[in-house]
């Protein structure tokens, strides 16, 4: 079903097949409903001075558009008033950039902790005076026997900081609030007037587990907003990147939710494995979470003399490996009976939030940017895409066990059919270009990872926007843990895996 | 499961017989941790972590650090969960706003005498999120630094390099 509430005459390319229309309010609310009526799916909604954007997608992906509605009074109508996925990154429009979603429900701040000593710092920009930041009120529980557990910001691990605020009657959750925004950073802001250069190292920092896919999806913005094709073996070999982080991702982390389970021997095991392919990830592309690797116009390096062999190897030796551990992980009664039932997400709560990677395929969505709407050199490769709908801790990891053996057979096809050649072009010299728009989906280890991004004259960034596809999940934890134990919390949240920095920017 | 057990036992340890420069580091480190650590602690430095604004790339390394390879508590190392139990701080990230009370009262809660370890090109000057409105930049503008681990993100073998490093700055 295509975005017919947009004419065709008020469209403008938005490079690679993607289009931008300015809209005015009638339209922007027509859209809005057609999240409502599940006819599109939400891919973001950000802002910028005076103006806010909202990308939509198809249910299918066949058709990707972004309206942008002008806001000269600083307001705009609420699309998270009707559709709840829109909530959080609308209130994140109005701590960055001073606009006032109207008929919003929930209006208190996000990311803005009253400390920046300015308000609104992407917008106009307002400095406010240091202040003591006001509380943040929590959502009232009421009911006999109920009391709170505030966890955090800082947790008890290696770990990123959050706060949960747990309302609990005995054991059992009624309420699980998350307050994030601790580990903002500004991203979008230093983007702002950067060279392509110094904004594709912001890019592969926004989260370092992922930091090829945010390489990946910025370079391909890029890449489109220019309008230059990369050299053939450069797509093959970020594709090659990619999938390596998928598997030390899911490797370490299906090791980590056993020990959540206080199942330890899987956890060295799984980390062994993981272990082996950053030291091979370092071999072959000199860093051990590749970053940088994935440049605008190609990547860094060609992969050196033994490259092939050293991958090689490593893809055997995780065949070999990965099937016992899988085993055992399924013939452990003890470890399962945690891991079973445990922290359910319902497929149509899925479905309304358009949740991505495992967390949507564990409960029935159907979404791999990969294959739809796709892009090079996966529609030349075969891979299984797992799809469960039980939709609970277990699921989650059978999707990336799934995961882990398809990443191995597309790194054997890509080593198979690697085509030779350059890996990299220069970018276009950069002055008296005309202003030109790009954007780009990639799929992460997480899910569908959106890059929208504005090139001036100068090639320079104007504006970037990155969306992580945590900012889809973290609403969904919350609604996975209700009904569950308190001590089952660790175990759900290490099954969502969501990103504290990437969603916080 | 008893297999894999079993294998474990008469497998030669994974930990770091590999070839290479860098297997000999991790040989000469431990021998030289157990000698300064001892005498300063005893047996054992307890860690705590705090992210103030890392991207994770950090963190993941830091884990990396506990893996059969590393092997990190065969030095005596190991991380705590709470502040009040930590001799050392390892703090990653560009120091944010929206963390800096975190990290003073984290600070304020470990009991003396206490190390801070600067974890990563960012927690030593902010990084390339130093000019950011929401970064105070290096940790040192809030907490008295002992060392700087420089890398981005330091891989585990620095790390551990790190605190040894520590370690022997503190006994002269």
């Amino acid at each position: 079903m295509s975005i017919d509430c947009i004419p065709q005459s008020l469209r403008l390319p938005c490079r690679p097949r993607w289009w931008r229309a300015q809209v005015d309010e009638p339209r922007w609310r027509e859209t809005a409903a057609g999240l409502v009526e599940d006819r599109w799916r939400l891919v973001s909604l950000w802002g910028e001075a005076g103006l806010v954007h909202m990308a939509v997608a198809d249910q299918d992906y066949a058709e990707i558009g972004v309206v942008s509605l002008a806001c000269p009074q600083g307001r705009f109508p609420s699309v998270g008033r009707l559709h709840p996925p829109a909530i959080r990154l609308e209130r994140a429009v109005q701590d960055l950039f001073g606009l006032e979603a109207v008929g919003l429900t929930d209006g208190r701040p996000w990311l803005d902790h009253g400390r920046w000593g300015v308000s609104g710092p992407l917008g106009i920009g307002n400095s406010s005076p240091d202040s003591a930041p006001a509380p943040y009120s929590f959502l009232p529980v009421v009911g006999e026997g109920v009391h709170q557990i505030p966890v955090g910001p800082i947790h008890a691990g290696i770990i990123e900081p959050g706060h949960f605020r747990f309302s609990v009657n005995g054991e059992t959750v009624v309420r699980l609030e998350e307050r994030l925004g601790y580990v903002h950073k500004g991203i979008e802001g230093l983007m702002a007037g950067a060279g392509p250069a110094a904004a594709a190292r912001l890019a592969g920092r926004t989260s370092g587990d992922s930091t090829v896919a945010y390489s990946l999806a910025f370079a391909q913005a890029v890449e489109a907003a220019l309008d230059i094709e990369v050299p053939g073996r450069a797509v093959w070999l970020r594709a090659l990147m990619a999938e390596l982080e998928r598997l030390a991702n899911h490797c370490g982390d299906i090791g980590a939710i056993c020990n959540d389970a206080a199942f330890a021997i899987l956890q060295a095991r799984f980390a062994m494995l993981r272990e082996a392919v950053l030291r091979a990830a370092r071999a072959c592309f000199g860093h051990r979470l590749m970053m940088d690797g994935v440049v605008p116009g190609g990547i860094s390096a060609d992969l050196p003399e033994h490259g092939l062999d050293i991958l090689r190897a490593l893809v055997k030796e995780i065949r070999r490996e990965f099937p016992r551990l899988v085993e055992l992980y399924e013939n452990t009664a003890s470890l399962k009976a945690r891991t079973v039932g445990t922290g359910i997400l319902s497929p149509a709560l899925a479905r309304q939030f358009g949740a991505g990677g495992f967390v949507g395929r564990a409960s029935g969505c159907e979404v791999d940017i990969r294959r739809r709407p796709g892009y090079p050199p996966y529609d030349r490769l075969g891979f299984e895409l797992p799809v469960l709908h039980s939709g609970d801790v277990n699921a989650r990891v059978w999707v990336r066990i799934r995961e882990v053996e398809a990443s191995l057979a597309l790194i054997e096809q890509i080593l198979a059919s690697l085509p030779e050649g350059a890996v990299r072009i220069g970018l276009p010299a950069g002055e008296g270009r005309e202003i030109r728009e790009g954007a780009a989906l990639v799929e992460s280890f997480r899910g569908d990872l959106f890059v929208w991004l504005r090139l001036g004259g100068d090639g320079k960034v104007e504006r970037c926007h990155l969306r992580d596809p945590s900012w889809f999940q973290w609403p969904l934890l919350e609604a996975a843990i209700e009904g569950n134990i308190v001590a089952d919390f660790p175990l759900c949240n290490k099954s969502f895996n969501c990103s504290y920095s990437g969603h916080d920017g | 499961m008893r297999k894999l057990l079993f294998e474990g036992l008469f497998q030669a340890p994974l930990t770091e017989p590999a070839p290479g420069a860098e297997a000999a580091a991790v040989l000469e480190l431990a021998q030289r941790l157990e000698r300064s650590a001892r005498r300063r602690l005893g047996r054992s430095l307890a860690i705590r972590h705090v992210d103030v604004g890392s991207c994770n790339g950090c963190e993941l390394e830091m884990h990396a650090l506990g893996n059969a390879f590393y092997d990190l508590e065969r030095f005596g190392l190991r991380f705590v969960a709470s502040p009040r139990h930590a001799d050392v701080l390892m703090v990653t990230g560009p120091l944010c706003k929206n963390m800096s009370e975190a990290l003073e009262r984290t600070w304020l809660a470990t009991p003396e005498p206490k190390w801070v370890v600067a974890v990563g090109d960012c927690a030593a000057d902010g990084g390339i999120f130093a000019p950011s409105y929401a970064c105070l930049g290096g940790i040192s503008t809030l907490v008295p630094v002992d060392l700087h681990v420089p890398g981005c993100p330091p891989d585990p073998l620095r790390l551990l390099s790190g605190l040894l490093g520590l370690i022997e700055e503190n006994i002269k």
